[in-house]
């Protein structure tokens, strides 16, 4: 213990500790020694045995003053670049083949060197302003001389201080915890910072200090602790505790304190330092920014490398001619042939060789030497505006979208691939309890649903409409314990916000972040009961209570009542969460029996089976706890007992001692009260305090808030005790014997407690339907059986329901223990726990023993709701040509539905759902669908198939039929690909993979399941590798960093789930709809900016050193130069940079409203169309035909005269500097004042400097002596005529060539920019027809077709069911280990399906839309073809009648079924009413359309309404397939999608019509596989 | 402009800030730059809107070109060749030497007519083919401060003129490979009178430099006016027969000076050159300058041009506001002027054919 008596004097015992610690410096390297800096404070710096170690102050600057200039060059030199230049530079200093004066060819090298070091001072400089500051944050240290805490500055901490921190205090230092306010010694951390993980974790006082009652003194502290060195292992720490006393020990990671968490829910805290600083596991743990290279850049080196080659050519070309002139005049030495300094005469291959590096360096403006800066520099300002961007700033967490990975914006423009996680990225991982069902009934909280919707509205509005929700709640820090005692408020959104900001200064923002989360939050916790339920609840409870007060046996109530009882019990305390209040942590929310035991043994769960509630847990169980939640998600099943628990004999076991025999364990603390002052009987009158609640995940909250709605809240949990009030019942104390905790393979967690009122030791589970429903016990068959079976039915049917409207489904069941059966399963769960080897498992087999034999209670439907805009968003990339994955932990039936409903999957696409359990069963499953997708749309005909290309790609006529089908040998189908993570591992072998592959690329969606953090990075390799795609993966959890960092562009929601995910990322923004704009505006912006710049950079470097190509023919290949030096150096850096920085930075193609409204324009960058390989060339052929233009113009015009070479070099300079920024001219898109006046800037600059340069020094610039050159030449006619000749002859092709593109053949982006110019009323009218297609679930239709099919003259086809979504259900049913491996192909595919299945929700938004599209549908005739006629009238009267039926009740549609025989007829008319359509569309684009094979072709060759079910036996029997074709069914049924974003709907109407039965099969046929 | 250019994209759906925002917080400026909005003008190719440039251009470049090429044919020039490579050539056996020193001076007499009259002044040129004037290593050949009159550089000439800076370690006064391949014959022309007499026409040398070379690039050393004192303590260019400082007898044309010097120094763009020689000045407004008859070209034939078969001209010519005799200019600017009206031809046709579609996208109502 820390306060055992010491006689010795401070300085003599420090003195001997520093003796010791001498000793042990060759231990050093081993371990570390900490000691309190207090018993050093008056001896000398050099005593202090910490001193070696590193102190608090952080710096994260890379440079010193001193350093700064050797260092950075040093890391400059590593740029191949920049080697070359230099390289280039010094060269220059070799006398025979220097081309330019020495110094000066250095310039450039020296510009951007410095530039780039500029940039790296100024970063550096941040870092050490963030350093300053987070080095002068304040911390309480202990300071001997004044004894008690005083203010410091976080760089003042050292190894060894004592310091205490308060409530929401960031940790300045690793501190090892020794003394804690709470009174389990407990500290709760928040360690986003560190892990992104959100939930609370505990940390333990060092054990010796647990028992300290008063308040720990660190002047008393004499022990030493000696640990490990500092590591960068977050999830370890070890060392010991050497007491005075020569006690050890042992310290653990549940004792260290991280820098950066954050202390919550603890009031106060003391701990001694022991890494500081640089040596802190957080600082350890910082790595730098990744660098990535962009594919653009990719590109652009195999560019650059040719440009070599071009150099190198050129060179090599000059050398050879240089060798032959110098050869032909043999030995009769011209006189203008110079002789070598020394007066030696060169052979003519000498020189040649000597004049290959000369041209090396008057070519090497060939290679840009500013393309590596500028191209920072542009994308520095682009990650500026992307950052500026308003529409990608979140009011609600005050966050930007930031940028992370500096150097691939351009990537973001041709992404093709998006693989996204589901939770928390489409979802806003906020979970609402929605219904329940208990005891086979349907609670299904209409008033809930009600409310909901409600939110809904009230969130588009601003934050001062729902004073109701918002405003009655109190800020958090200004809540006193005692106020609103009539309604309770819990608030969980404090520490949401907290997750959301994650960074130093969240304390600052908490109140800003409080206001503005204040809206989400109630829908959370705000639940209104369902008053049935309600009743229900309260009768349990009143009858309970007078049971329990007449000791009557509860056996005797109602058993729906108990279910009641007990499904809230579980809902209450099956989980791990936390509560607390909020300002004063852990406030009275305690009931504790103060009984402390230090080990844990059989003995002790025998103890606490006696009738006395006398004994409680020891501290290991808290710690147990613990490590629970902190290892949530792996299978690691923790329970109580510690290591060191030791298990005693079963018979001991089997005799419990009496009741007397508790009370030998003894305690400090007086003996506790009974259960019965737990209860104080009056529900009403104890204090309400505002709870809060802690919860690993969003939905156990949900629960615990949905279970408090009914009165029956969680007010307290302690390791060993969880403490509920219920109505009439008052507060229960449930004894927590074991949690066992969730983990993925088990799919549910269990407590076992001891029920207060019955005394009985019972299991609660909770956990996933699939695996709840097989651990039922098999009711029996007599007439309770009959019963029970009929409320397992109708759990189940409820649960199908439920997993169709997209809820999250789960199962609670309970389980009733004797003390024998515990007993036996204890003892073995004790020895899985101190087993050595495989303990995990063992562990893992405990918990299936014991979740055995279960009575289901009832299943609970939580809603993970949408985020804002998701459909459209998802809709929007669609129709961008961006594949959309979604691979997602979550369960099939959970994911499809959540798939639907953000319309990921179409009602009317068919899916494809591959579960398989074995690597053959894949093999076959992928063959057969392989196989099918085949048949169905490649070889029935290849009509057909284009016609679907054509539907697919030409939803505006612009967007190119051909590119996608072009660029992918693939067509996409409107199929879905729903794959598990079983059969996913088995897919992603490396047999299987094409075929994977083959089947999932030609599926519009792809839906991965249950798949883990590996498999899904896994997946997003394999398409990245295999595919050669650009691919973007987007998630917000710890489980998605994989994925994340495998892409090529991984960005990361900075959401619920913490930090994790944003610091793998890329980019971080704060919502998933963020994506649309970041994609579909910046990504174009920025890829089509620095693809145009960078061809313009090669363009105007190749440009200009062929004029000097050009002139080696006439100087004798003697290297020569007609520029003046000086102009060739800087002209790149200087005369001719800042347009087109501007023209990278600011040119927009499209606006981008455009942008957004026609996605199609993103294919521009996915197929690369900005910069194709082809374009370099035809750039260079360009750059080579001007320089040309360039330099035989002023050829001729002054050949044979008595032009001097600098006179007549100073007009071709000038004219390439004109004609470059006249070809920046054409290439510019948007010319705003900034270009206009970077472009006369230009103009300005090259005379500017020429005329004072020219004037400036008559004989100082050898060799050109240029003085008054430029002066003579403004004064020559010619000169100008020049000016204005060259440019214009040079320039004409490239400007007839676009002339010619625009009106011939324009791309989609000339179009949309067409449609820019267009009047704002005439564009939002063509926009908002394209609106129509983004915002209905057809968006890959044409416009009109969806509306008009469904409104003609047939409604009666209008049935409201499609079978779709059934079949999956059928199968995935099964539970695993006995599930058919089996595909099932979904209906829906075809055309005329379409008209079936429109549910009212689609007409509305169609109707709604249709009207301001009206004028347009009477145009149509005139545009439109003969048949068009027709159907234009036809869509006038289908969109009245849609805005009719649209505004009435989905009910109406359920008309009788009608016969399939007029469907041909039906379609017939849809195909008129294409052409229509489709002239319409060509009409208002203006381009050359495929409009024809519409009318051709009927687009009836898909089968109708079918579902084709392939099914496999388990692996042996023979394999066959069956297809299953299942005509009409004729069971009405909503599809699913629409019920999770439209919750105003009543909830239960379409439950109480549909019927989850497999769809009827009409007609069956076989065949035969393999 | 950036706010009233917001303003008016506001009705575009931009909502504005709420006002009051106490709070600081991050959200971006609403400014146009940020928000990339600025004003700003899209032209779009196509062939409707280019249409009009290349007509412009096209009926702008013509007539310039017209205009030039008819004053360019206004002007005359006569050359004559006097290498003498042929053997009937008269200069034939002066070119057979190769030597820079020829110590007995050899001339010859070309005769030549004149067809028209030449009205104004006539500048005559000397004109070298195939002399790579331009070579790098030829070029740098020079030392600028020396012929600036810096009297450190006429002592130490820069290595620049390497291997011309020194002979037998005196410095060589004007140093350098330029100066050293310096133009030296001498050429004389005279009227043939009908009536046989030859009159010798006076030639001008003044004026053929530039001004500011004459009077600022290029300087005597020292300031001094006697020219022998001043280079003093060095010695000619190797290929020289005279020394700088006796060039010539004026003292306004000597030494460095010396505009025929300067002439030479200003190194010739192309291979094939002419440069300034002398200026035949028109007396008086009543008679040519030259008027048409027969002449006669004494040639003091110095300059050895065999070696990199070079050829040597003497040119007259007169010339206009745009320089010398140069048809090109007239003609290229005609035909990029035809040509663009051709190209505006095609578009124009373009535009007809397929731009109809266009229009009706942008007027749907």
């Amino acid at each position: 213990m820390a306060r055992e008596k010491t006689t010795e004097t401070e300085v003599v015992k420090g003195s001997k500790e520093a003796k010791r610690q001498r000793k042990k410096t060759k231990k050093e390297y081993k371990t570390r020694t900490v000691h309190s800096n207090l018993l050093y404070y008056r001896t000398k710096a050099e005593d202090n045995p910490n001193r070696h170690y590193a102190d608090n102050k952080i710096k994260t600057t890379k440079y010193t003053l001193l350093s700064f200039l050797p260092k950075n060059l040093f890391e400059q030199f590593h740029r191949f670049a920049n080697v070359y230049f230099v390289f280039i530079a010094l060269l220059n200093f070799v006398p025979v083949c220097n081309a330019f004066q020495p110094e000066l060819a250095l310039a450039p090298v020296v510009f951007i060197l410095s530039v780039t070091a500029i940039k790296d001072l100024w970063e550096d400089y941040r870092r050490h302003r963030s350093d300053k500051e987070i080095n002068h944050m304040d911390c309480l240290v202990y300071s001997r001389p004044e004894r008690q805490y005083l203010e410091r500055f976080w760089k003042e901490v050292r190894v060894g201080d004592f310091i205490r921190l308060r409530c929401n205090e960031i940790l300045p230092a690793d501190v090892l915890l020794l003394s804690s306010s709470d009174p389990d010694r407990l500290v709760h951390i928040e360690t986003a910072t560190l892990d992104g993980e959100t939930n609370l974790k505990q940390r333990q006082v060092v054990r010796s200090f647990l028992d300290l009652d008063c308040e720990f003194d660190p002047s008393k502290y004499r022990s030493v602790i000696e640990c490990e060195k500092p590591n960068n292992d977050l999830a370890r720490f070890r060392g010991y505790i050497t007491h005075s006393s020569g006690r050890r020990d042992g310290l653990y990671k549940d004792n260290l304190l991280l820098r950066g968490c954050t202390i919550r829910n603890t009031e106060e805290c003391v701990g001694i330092v022991i890494y500081a600083g640089h040596e802190t596991k957080a600082m350890l743990n910082n790595n730098g920014p990744r660098y990535k290279r962009s594919k653009l850049e990719r590109q652009m080196n195999v560019d650059v490398g040719w440009c070599v080659i071009i150099l190198l050519v050129m060179c090599l070309f000059s050398a050879i001619g240089h060798g032959l002139w110098m050869y032909q005049y043999g030995e009769k030495r011209p006189v203008f042939d110079v002789l070598s300094p020394e007066g030696t005469h060169m052979s003519p291959v000498l020189s040649a060789i000597y004049l290959f590096l000369t041209m090396i360096i008057v070519f090497q403006v060939l290679i840009p030497i500013s393309l590596f800066v500028s191209i920072e520099i542009v994308k520095i300002c682009q990650v500026y505006f992307i950052h500026q961007d308003l529409e990608l700033y979140d009011e609600e967490t005050d966050s930007h979208l930031q940028c992370r990975a500096l150097n691939i914006t351009e990537d973001l423009g041709q992404m093709q691939y998006i693989f996204s996680d589901k939770t928390g990225t489409l979802t806003e991982n906020k979970m609402v309890f929605r219904r329940c069902t208990v005891a086979g009934v349907e609670y299904s909280h209409d008033a809930n649903a009600r409310r909901l919707a409600m939110y809904q509205d009230v969130v588009d509005s601003e934050e001062e409409d729902c004073p109701s929700h918002g405003g009655t709640l109190p800020r958090r820090d200004s809540v006193t314990s005692h106020q609103s005692a009539a309604k309770v408020v819990l608030r969980s959104q404090s520490t949401k916000s907290h997750r959301r900001t994650g960074s130093r200064a969240e304390a600052k923002r908490a109140s800003i972040l409080s206001k503005h989360t204040a809206f989400s939050s109630p829908m959370e916790k705000d639940i209104t009961p369902d008053p049935q339920l309600l009743d229900k609840v309260n009768d349990g409870g009143s009858q309970m209570d007078f049971k329990r007060f007449h000791s009557q046996s509860l056996s005797q109530m109602p058993s729906e009542l108990t279910d009641i009882i007990d499904f809230f019990i579980a809902l209450t305390i099956c989980n791990t969460v936390v509560v607390s209040s909020p300002n004063q942590p852990r406030h009275k929310v305690r009931m504790r029996f103060e009984l402390k035991s230090p080990v844990k043994t059989i003995e002790d769960f025998i103890k606490r089976f006696t009738p006395s509630r006398l004994t409680s847990s020891s501290n290991n169980s808290s710690s147990s706890s613990l490590n629970r939640s902190s290892n949530r998600g792996c299978s690691h099943l923790l329970t109580s007992p510690s290591a060191e628990s030791t298990l005693t004999k079963l018979d001991e076991e089997r005799h419990p001692r009496g009741p007397g025999g508790l009370e030998q364990a003894s305690s400090p603390v007086p003996a506790p009260p009974t259960l019965g002052t737990c209860y104080d009987g009056k529900p009403g009158s104890q204090e309400e305090v505002e709870l809060r609640y802690e919860a690993e995940s969003p939905d156990e909250a949900a629960l615990v808030y949905a279970a408090r709605a009914y009165k029956c809240s969680l007010v307290g949990r302690l390791p060993d005790q969880v403490t509920v009030e219920f109505p009439h019942l008052g507060r229960l104390s449930f004894e927590l014997l074991h949690t066992l905790g969730f983990d993925s393979n088990r799919k549910r967690m269990s407590v076992v407690v001891r029920h207060p009122l019955t005394d009985q030791i019972t299991v609660y589970t909770k956990g996933a339907d699939s695996v709840i429903m097989d651990l039922i016990t098999p009711p029996p068959t007599d007439s309770k059986g009959k019963r029970h079976r009929r409320i397992l039915y109708k759990t189940q049917n409820y649960l199908n329901r439920y997993a169709a409207d997209g809820l999250r489904t789960l199962c609670i069941a309970k389980k009733v223990m004797s003390k024998e059966e515990y007993a036996v399963w204890l003892r073995r769960h004790l020895e899985a726990e101190t087993a050595i080897q495989g303990r995990e498992d063992l562990l893992f087999e405990s918990a299936l023993r014991l979740e055995t034999n279960l009575h289901l209670l009832g299943a609970t439907g939580i809603e993970d709701r949408l985020q804002d805009g998701v459909p459209e968003t998802i809709a929007s990339l669609r129709k961008a040509g961006l594949q959309i994955w979604v691979l997602t932990g979550d369960k099939q039936e959970t994911a499809i539905n959540i798939a639907y409903a953000c319309k990921l999957l179409d009602p009317e696409e068919e899916i494809i759902t591959l579960n398989a359990d074995s690597q053959d069963a894949t093999a076959v499953l992928l063959e057969e669908s392989l196989h099918y997708i085949q048949v169905k749309f490649l070889c029935s005909s290849s009509d057909p198939s284009r016609a679907f290309q054509n539907d697919y790609a030409s939803v505006y006529s612009f967007s190119p039929p051909a590119s996608s089908s072009s660029s992918q040998p693939f067509l996409v189908h409107r199929l879905g690909l729903v794959i598990d993570g079983r059969t996913l591992a088995y897919a992603l072998d490396s047999s299987l993979e094409e075929k994977f592959l083959a089947v999932a690329r030609s599926c519009r969606s792809v839906l991965c399941c249950r798949s883990t953090p590996l498999q899904k990075s896994m997946v997003v390799k394999l398409v990245r590798n295999k595919l050669k795609v650009m691919t973007l993966a987007i998630g917000d959890g710890a489980n998605d960093v994989s994925m994340i960092q495998v892409a090529d562009v991984g960005v990361g929601i900075s959401g619920q789930e913490g930090m994790q995910a944003v610091m793998a990322s890329d980019f971080a923004m704060p919502r998933f709809r963020n994506l649309q704009k970041l994609l579909l505006v910046h990504g174009h912006w920025c890829y089509s900016r620095l693809a145009n710049m960078i061809l313009y950079f090669f363009y105007k470097n190749a440009m200009f050193v062929a004029l000097i190509f050009w002139y080696q023919f006439h100087c004798g290949f003697s290297g020569s130069a007609m520029i003046d030096q000086w102009y060739l150096i800087f002209f790149n850096l200087m005369f001719s940079a800042f347009p087109q920085l501007i023209t990278g930075t600011l040119d927009k193609d499209v606006s981008s409203e455009t942008l957004q409204e026609l996605p199609q324009l993103y294919m521009n960058g996915q197929n690369s169309e900005e910069y194709k390989p082809y374009m370099f060339w035809v750039n260079m052929i360009d750059a080579f035909y001007q320089s040309l233009v360039c330099f035989f113009i002023p050829y001729f015009a002054y050949v044979d005269s008595d032009v001097d070479l600098f006179t007549w070099g100073t007009p071709i300079t000038t004219l390439a500097l004109l004609t470059i920024l006249t070809h920046l001219g054409i290439e510019t898109k948007t010319w705003t004042w900034l270009n206009w006046l970077s472009i006369s800037f230009s103009v300005c600059l090259f005379f500017t400097v020429a005329l004072c340069y020219n004037a400036s020094c008559p004989s100082c610039f050898s060799p050109s002596s240029p003085y008054w050159t430029m002066q003579t030449l403004l004064g020559e006619p010619l000169f100008y005529l020049l000016c204005v000749l060259t440019p214009v002859a040079a320039l004409m092709p490239r400007y007839f060539y676009r002339a010619c593109q625009g009106s011939l053949f324009p791309s989609p982006v000339q179009v949309g920019r067409q449609l820019d110019q267009l009047p704002s009323d005439i564009r939002r009218n063509i926009l908002s027809l394209s609106r129509v297609q983004a915002g209905s679930p057809l968006d890959l239709r044409p416009p009109f077709l969806s509306s008009l099919s469904f409104a003609g003259p047939f409604p009666k086809g209008c049935s409201h069911g499609v079978a779709t979504s059934q079949n999956q259900y059928s199968f995935t049913k099964r539970p695993p280990d006995r599930l058919d491996p089996s595909l099932s192909g979904g209906v829906a595919g075809g055309l005329t399906e379409k008209k079936r299945c429109l549910d009212e929700e689609d007409q509305y938004t169609l109707a709604s839309t249709e009207t301001d599209t009206l004028p347009y549908t009477k145009e149509g005739p005139r545009a439109g073809t003969g048949g068009g006629s027709g159907a234009g009238t036809r869509g006038v009267t289908g969109a009245g009648s849609g805005v009719r039926l649209g505004a009435g009740d989905g009910e109406t549609w359920t008309g009788p079924d009608d016969p399939p025989a007029p469907l041909t007829q039906d379609c017939q008319d849809v195909t008129l009413l294409d052409s229509s359509d489709l002239s319409l569309s060509s009409w208002i684009t203006s381009t050359p359309l495929l409009g024809t094979p519409w009318l051709t072709t009927p687009l009836l060759t898909m089968p109708q309404s079918e579902s084709i079910q392939l099914t496999l036996p388990p692996a042996g029997r023979d394999q066959s397939a069956a297809y299953r074709r299942n005509c009409d069914d004729p069971t009405p049924h909503r599809p699913p999608e629409h019920r999770p974003i439209l919750p105003t709907e009543g909830a239960d109407h379409a439950h109480n019509q549909a019927t989850p039965t497999c769809p009827k099969e009409h007609s069956s046929l076989q065949t035969t596989l393999l | 402009m950036m706010a009233s250019s917001y303003n008016a994209k506001e009705e575009d759906g931009h909502v504005a800030v709420p006002v009051g925002g106490t709070i600081k917080n991050k959200k971006p400026d609403n400014t146009a730059f940020k928000q990339q909005r600025l004003p700003a003008w899209q032209p779009i190719l196509t062939a409707g809107t280019v249409l009009p440039a290349f007509f412009v251009i096209g009926l702008i470049f013509i007539p310039i070109g017209i205009g030039l090429y008819v004053t360019s044919n206004n002007i005359r020039e006569f050359e004559i060749d006097y290498t003498g490579t042929d053997i009937d050539d008269p200069c034939f056996n002066c070119s057979q030497s190769f030597s820079w020193n020829n110590t007995r001076p050899c001339t010859c007499a070309l005769d030549f007519s004149l067809d028209h009259p030449f009205e104004s002044n006539v500048f005559m040129y000397y004109g070298l083919s195939n002399f790579y004037q331009n070579h790098r290593r030829y070029v740098k050949s020079r030392d600028d401060s020396q012929l600036n009159g810096d009297i450190n550089s006429l002592k130490n000439p820069s290595k620049e003129c390497e291997p011309y800076a020194r002979n037998e370690k005196a410095p060589i006064a004007p140093c350098g490979a330029i100066a050293n391949s310096m133009f030296n014959d001498t050429l004389d022309l005279y009227y043939v009178h009908p009536n046989g007499t030859r009159i010798q026409i006076p030639l001008s040398k003044k004026d053929i430099a530039w001004w500011t070379d004459k009077h600022v690039k290029f300087r005597n050393p020292g300031n001094n006016p006697n020219l022998t004192a001043a280079f003093q303590g060095t010695s000619k260019p190797i290929n020289w027969r005279r020394p700088v400082y006796e060039l010539d007898t004026d003292e306004e044309n000597n030494g460095f000076i010396n505009e025929d010097f300067i002439v030479w120094m200003r190194t010739a763009a192309l291979p094939t050159f002419r440069k300034l020689y002398r200026i035949i000045q028109k007396k008086n407004n009543m008679t040519p300058t030259l008027p048409r008859g027969n002449y006669t070209l004494e040639v003091s034939y110095n300059y050895p041009v065999r070696s990199f078969e070079g050829r040597k001209r003497v040119i007259l010519s007169t010339i206009s506001w745009m320089g010398g005799k140069n048809p090109f200019l007239g003609i290229a600017y005609i035909t990029v002027g035809s040509v663009c009206f051709f190209l505006g031809v095609v578009l124009l046709i373009i535009h007809h054919k397929y731009g109809s579609r266009n229009n009706s996208a942008d007027i749907p109502n």
